[in-house]
């Protein structure tokens, strides 16, 4: 049986239909435009971040830390140097990368784990020469920490893993040169030439990636570069990459190599995306409160004409908290509905804005607008318009219940 | 109607030395000079005087809807004037029913629903039965054939006899009026005294009436002319 007070309440609401609808649309859109713009500003960040994560993995680790405050001679290659930041020195590059391998498979978070020795070089083909990067790589180990093997787009990874004097090349860099797979180039390095084939071309969307590196056997990298043992750096792949600061952390404790995970890498673009966030979560803040407000201005108007109502119900026996929630019951099923029609229409507006064709490549590759399809976002849009609905409609609601029955009797007789 | 089977002549309503101030600062006037008042269940009593004499605000007082400044008030012998708000509200819908001057019907619901809505809250009686018990206090006032119609669909005199019929709803011991036939013509002016005085004698219920009406006075019980905040 429907409670006396919410058949009063929809009696109420239905006899004021223009401000219900102008209520009920505020409500709609505010809850609409929350989903929309949450599924568009997340759907660029997560798909830059499954990007850069493909590319370069949640933690990379560099250089050693070196304890002493004085200078010292750093042990190993004559080209490592001293660097220091934020108070801490650090001796380049990784020493022994076994030993910090089997170390880090004491951490529960860790996908896979790959050494990479990295150098600049030219890269001259039959067309031009260009400057580029080497990554000498153990291919195996790299996949599982890159997205790599989804990111080729001619040639066949196979090919690469079966070619000691193979190499994968990025698109930008591929086509600048004027390389296609099966063709050779040479690359320079320290005086010393190689001469390689071209086993696939890659692309991962982040233009400087795919303009300077060049993936390499690990063995002919190191002999090229003139670097037989250590590693620039280890690349590492996270089962749960939002876990990276933390596990950053930790790594560097045990391991006294400076650690960094994704978030600190990229902060500057992250940053950007986060302004973007803030920039349109103003935005909706200022429509939700705007559907506030018109539920406001909707149940205060109520209250005003119902000031007989409400008195008559008040001499009946309906106490002071049956009108509170008679005006309450207004603002909640303006919400329902609203939620309702509001999750459609911000799930509908989502998709039609996931088939607006967008080419962007820079910072990612994509081809359409990039939306994210996640039930926090709903559950959020909703949570927010209860909030703010509810909270303008304890004002007239309590307002209505103070009312003196008397008071407006008398009123009215006068 | 279990009222009906109490003895008439018990004292449904009392107030003692009644003072009431109305306004504020400069403008703060003393409207009830303690009024003292009593009301036996199917009696008919009528509270006559000048506009401004406190006839309204007396039978507020009574019926709970405003605080006495100084004095008692009993419903049914229990001492109801100091009481909160949550005992006054519960007393008003289960011993009080109110009819007021310009209707009050709630223009959005029907007759029906009108007539139903003291005893939805109430709660006492199943759906079917509250449903039953409006036909039939609606049949009582001659609007049977017209219990789906909407309050803004009635005419004045039929709106009033709504109210009647819903001031019976809960089977109350008193039914106060405020100038109940004040906005009628003549003839259903009479028809909703009639309607009153029966019903309430039927059920052994205390009416109390206030009116500028003399032949109205004259047809009540007990008629008791105020003036300047006191009875006289």
């Amino acid at each position: 049986m429907i409670s006396p007070n919410l058949r009063i309440a929809f009696r109420f609401l239905t006899a004021k239909k223009r401000a219900m609808v102008m209520s009920l649309a505020c409500t709609i859109l505010g809850v609409g435009l929350f989903i929309v713009t949450q599924a568009t500003t997340s759907g660029f960040e997560r798909f830059f971040t499954k990007t850069i994560l493909g590319i370069n993995g949640a933690i990379r680790i560099e250089d050693k830390i070196q304890d002493t405050m004085r200078s010292m001679s750093a042990p190993g290659g004559g080209d490592s140097h001293f660097a220091r930041r934020d108070g801490v020195k650090y001796i380049e590059g990784i020493e022994e990368p076994q030993a910090l391998i089997e170390a880090l498979r004491g951490f529960p978070n860790i996908r896979g784990v790959s050494a990479v020795v990295r150098g600049g070089v030219q890269v001259t083909s039959a067309f031009k020469t260009e400057d580029a990067q080497v990554f000498g790589i153990k291919l195996e180990d790299h996949v599982r920490v890159s997205d790599l093997a989804e990111q080729i787009t001619s040639g066949q990874l196979e090919d690469f893993r079966q070619a000691p004097a193979g190499a994968l090349v990025g698109r930008v860099l591929a086509d600048r040169l004027q390389l296609s797979v099966g063709d050779s180039f040479v690359l320079s390095s320290r005086g010393s030439s190689r001469r390689l084939r071209v086993a696939a071309v890659y692309e991962t969307g982040y233009r400087e990636v795919d303009k300077t590196n060049v993936y390499l056997h690990q063995a002919e990298a190191r002999s090229l570069l003139k670097r037989p043992s250590g590693a620039t750096f280890l690349q590492i792949g996270l089962y749960d990459p939002d876990r990276a600061p933390a596990d950053a952390i930790r790594m560097e404790q045990v391991l006294r190599h400076s650690v960094k995970p994704w978030q600190e890498r990229e902060k500057t673009w992250l940053a950007v995306f986060r302004a973007l966030r803030i920039s349109t979560m103003i935005t909706v803040s200022v429509f939700t409160l705007i559907a506030s407000l018109a539920m406001f201005n909707t149940l205060a108007m109520i209250v005003l004409e119902k000031t007989k109502d409400i008195a008559i119900l008040r001499s009946m026996g309906y106490e002071r908290r049956d009108v509170t929630r008679i005006f309450l019951w207004q603002a909640g099923i303006v919400l329902a509905i609203g939620a309702g029609a509001g999750a459609i229409l911000g799930a509908t507006v989502t998709w039609l804005v996931s088939q607006v064709p967008l080419p962007v490549n820079g910072i990612f590759k994509t081809d359409r607008f990039i939306v994210t399809w996640d039930a926090y976002h709903y559950v959020g849009a909703i949570l927010t318009a209860v909030v703010m609905v509810m909270i303008a409609s304890l004002i007239p609601a309590r307002r209505a219940a103070r009312l003196e029955p008397g008071d407006i009797v008398r009123g009215t007789a006068q | 109607m279990t009222e009906a089977l109490q003895p008439h002549g018990k004292l449904a309503l009392r107030c003692r030395a009644l003072h009431r101030h109305l306004g504020q600062g400069e403008g703060r006037v003393h409207v009830l000079k303690g009024v003292s008042f009593e009301a036996r269940r199917g009696q008919v009593y009528a509270i006559v005087g000048p506009s401004g004499c406190g006839k309204s605000t007396l039978l507020y007082l009574l019926g709970l809807l405003d605080r006495p400044d100084g004095g008692e008030i009993e419903i049914n012998g229990s001492l109801m004037s100091n009481h909160d708000d949550l005992a006054r509200t519960a007393a008003r819908g289960e011993h009080i029913g109110f009819v007021f001057q310009f209707h009050f019907l709630m223009l959005e619901f029907t007759a029906l629903e009108n007539v139903m809505m003291p005893m939805r809250k109430l709660g006492r009686l199943t759906p079917a039965a509250m449903r039953d018990r409006a036909h039939a206090l609606l049949d009582s006032v001659g609007l049977g054939a017209k219990t789906h119609r909407l309050g803004t669909q009635l005419s004045g005199g039929e709106q009033q006899r709504v109210a009647v019929a819903r001031a019976l709803a809960n089977q109350p011991t008193i039914l106060l009026a405020d100038e109940p036939t004040g906005n009628l013509d003549v003839r259903n002016s009479n028809l909703v005294f009639d309607l009153l005085t029966r019903l309430a004698k039927e059920n052994g219920q205390a009416v109390v009436l206030v009116t500028h009406n003399p032949e109205i006075a004259q047809r009540c019980d007990v008629t008791r002319p105020m003036r300047d905040g006191i009875f006289v």
